[in-house]
């Protein structure tokens, strides 16, 4: 029971922090931080990985595979697409700045 | 028990993903917090091939590689106006991976008779949920892809089966946890699809957004849920992240769109909305060539623009962009107007003209340029039209009602260039259009833009 309480104490504190981050962010980064998120969700891989490698039947292997497979799709291209909007969004902030650092130097 | 260095690995990756997440929330942090989120989550994938004994290590790797390669090459190839149903597929296919997860755990079960009932609930919570999030975000895939109809889809009865289905999928839940059963548990995972369909048929497509934002927390929560059962900390806590920030983010783009999430998503069962006529009405507009448009905008002071989701699927951006720079050049003051959701998706709009390398400055978001509409000449409004429509503001019923949109009707003039009078993606018509100081510029959106930007550079 003890360790229950445990985990439930993990689960607050994360709710918590995970409010708190995003807590201020402005509508210009929504649909980056919901896809950012959205990879994140994608970690489900390892769970996928360990029911996988711990089948004992063809029919349970196949079905932890094809988890694997739907994770693997959901990560890998979570981030991916993420870095790339980013990628657009940072171009002409990135110039901007080092052109004033340049003024400033 | 897994070994001590791979629990604190995990602990890595968790505090790796906090901090991507604070990353992701700032213009100029977000693109290293999303790699270093990347790295955390290469970093578990491979860590936990120690964990335990794994057999089929072989096959696992192959599909790991397989789906990141099919991942890495959607996420590469799709165009930015394609964005939003992209995203909504990698959720669903998550939320489907989570679901097939708690169903080899539960066929686990018989063989500890010491199942823990929390242990169990957490199972059930995830086949059914994350059913709902694989099929509903297969839904709004279809509805942002236009493979089926953007308005809402709702029959007579839906809400007696969606309640129906509801109440069977709790008693499956409650059969699962007293007597665990794989069987019980795919039918539950089927309950669970039907549910998924029957929660997001009735949305709007201007509402689909925050859905995906919605069922993105729900897979987060699923995903926590399987961190309890497996006992994977590192699931645990960056499924709940997920889930409590996605559900904060649900409610901030609720917000931005002037909704509430209840009435997003059940809003068109309670028959208030009015479904928008579908219909282009024959009303009497005034239309004007580019010519005549081009001389409209030579000759302001002040030009504000307002870009929507048809100026990207015409792919003209980039014309757009060069008018700007040489109606600039002959000393009109010019800005972009950018709405909160434009596009399909909040923050949609930026990502689009990002690409365009148009400057961030020349973005205005809406609260700051609202004021300034009375002062412009001229709105040049491209392939936008609900975040211009008045009914938000006069017509209570409408399905945008209470939506804040952009004060376009305040400006002297309104030019629309549009490709036909069809309503926009919310589906009701624009009284805007109909305004005595409008005038509509027919054509698409590029080869109008090119006409424009000639017969300005002519002049």
């Amino acid at each position: 029971m003890d360790e229950s309480i445990v985990w439930l104490t993990f689960f607050v504190l994360s709710a918590f922090v995970g409010v708190e981050v995003v807590s201020k962010v402005s509508s210009t980064l929504h649909t980056p931080l919901m896809s950012g998120t959205n990879a994140i969700h994608g970690i489900i891989l390892i769970g996928a990985i360990l029911v996988a490698g711990t089948a004992d039947s063809t029919g349970t292997l196949i079905v932890g595979l094809v988890a694997v497979l739907l994770a693997a799709i959901n990560m890998a291209g979570g981030f991916v697409v993420t870095d790339r909007m980013l990628e657009m969004f940072g171009g002409p902030k990135r110039t901007a700045k080092s052109e004033t650092d340049g003024d400033a130097a | 028990m897994t070994p001590t260095w791979i629990q604190l690995g995990y602990l890595a990756a968790a505090v790796c993903f906090i901090l991507a997440l604070k990353g992701l929330s700032g213009p100029r942090t977000a693109r290293n917090g999303n790699l270093l989120g990347a790295v955390a989550a290469v970093f578990a994938t491979v860590i936990v091939f120690f964990q335990q004994d794994l057999d089929h290590q072989v096959p696992i790797i192959a599909a790991i590689l397989v789906g990141t390669a099919a991942g890495a090459l959607g996420a590469r190839r799709v165009q930015m106006t394609q964005m939003p149903q992209l995203v909504a597929l990698f959720n669903g296919v998550g939320g489907g991976a989570a679901a097939l997860v708690a169903l080899l755990e539960l066929n686990e079960f018989h063989e500890h008779a010491d199942v823990e009932w929390f242990t169990a609930a957490a199972t059930v919570f995830t086949i059914a949920v994350g059913g709902i999030s694989f099929a509903g975000s297969l839904v709004t895939f279809a509805k942002l892809q236009e493979l089926m109809t953007t308005r809402p889809v709702i029959f007579p009865g839906l809400p007696v089966v969606f309640g129906g289905a509801f109440v069977v999928a709790i008693a499956l839940c409650v059969w699962i946890v007293v007597e665990p059963s794989l069987w019980v548990g795919v039918i539950l995972a089927l309950f669970g699809l039907a549910l998924g369909v029957l929660l997001v048929l009735p949305v709007g497509g201007a509402d689909v957004p925050i859905v995906i934002s919605l069922l993105n927390a729900f897979t987060g929560l699923t995903v926590a849920a399987s961190g309890y059962v497996l006992q994977n900390t590192l699931l645990l806590v960056a499924g709940t992240l997920v889930g409590a920030s996605g559900t904060l983010l649900t409610i901030l783009m609720a917000k931005a769109m002037g909704r509430s999430v209840v009435n997003t998503l059940f809003g068109a069962l309670r028959g208030g909305s009015t479904l928008g006529a579908a219909t282009a009405s024959d009303r009497p507009v005034r239309s004007a060539g580019p010519d005549d448009v081009a001389i409209l905008l030579a000759y302001a002071q002040r030009v504000i623009i307002v870009p929507g989701y048809g100026l990207a699927v015409a792919q003209a951006q980039h014309t757009l962009r060069e008018l700007v720079d040489v109606l600039a050049g002959r000393g009109v003051e010019v800005d972009y107007a950018i709405h909160p959701v434009a596009g399909r998706m909040p923050g949609h709009m930026n990502v689009l003209l990002a690409e365009a390398q148009v400057p961030y400055e020349q973005l205005v978001e809406m609260d700051d340029i609202n004021g300034e509409f009375k002062q412009a000449d001229v709105v040049l409004v491209v392939g936008a039209n609900d975040v211009v429509n008045p009914a938000a503001k006069t017509t209570p019923g409408a399905p945008i009602y209470g939506m804040p949109i952009l004060n376009a009707d305040e400006a002297k003039q309104i030019v629309f260039m549009k490709r036909s009078m069809r309503p926009g993606f919310a589906g009701i018509e624009n009284e805007l259009l109909f305004d005595p100081k409008t005038t509509l510029l027919f054509g698409d959106a590029k080869d109008s833009m090119s006409k424009l930007l000639n017969g300005v550079k002519a002049l």
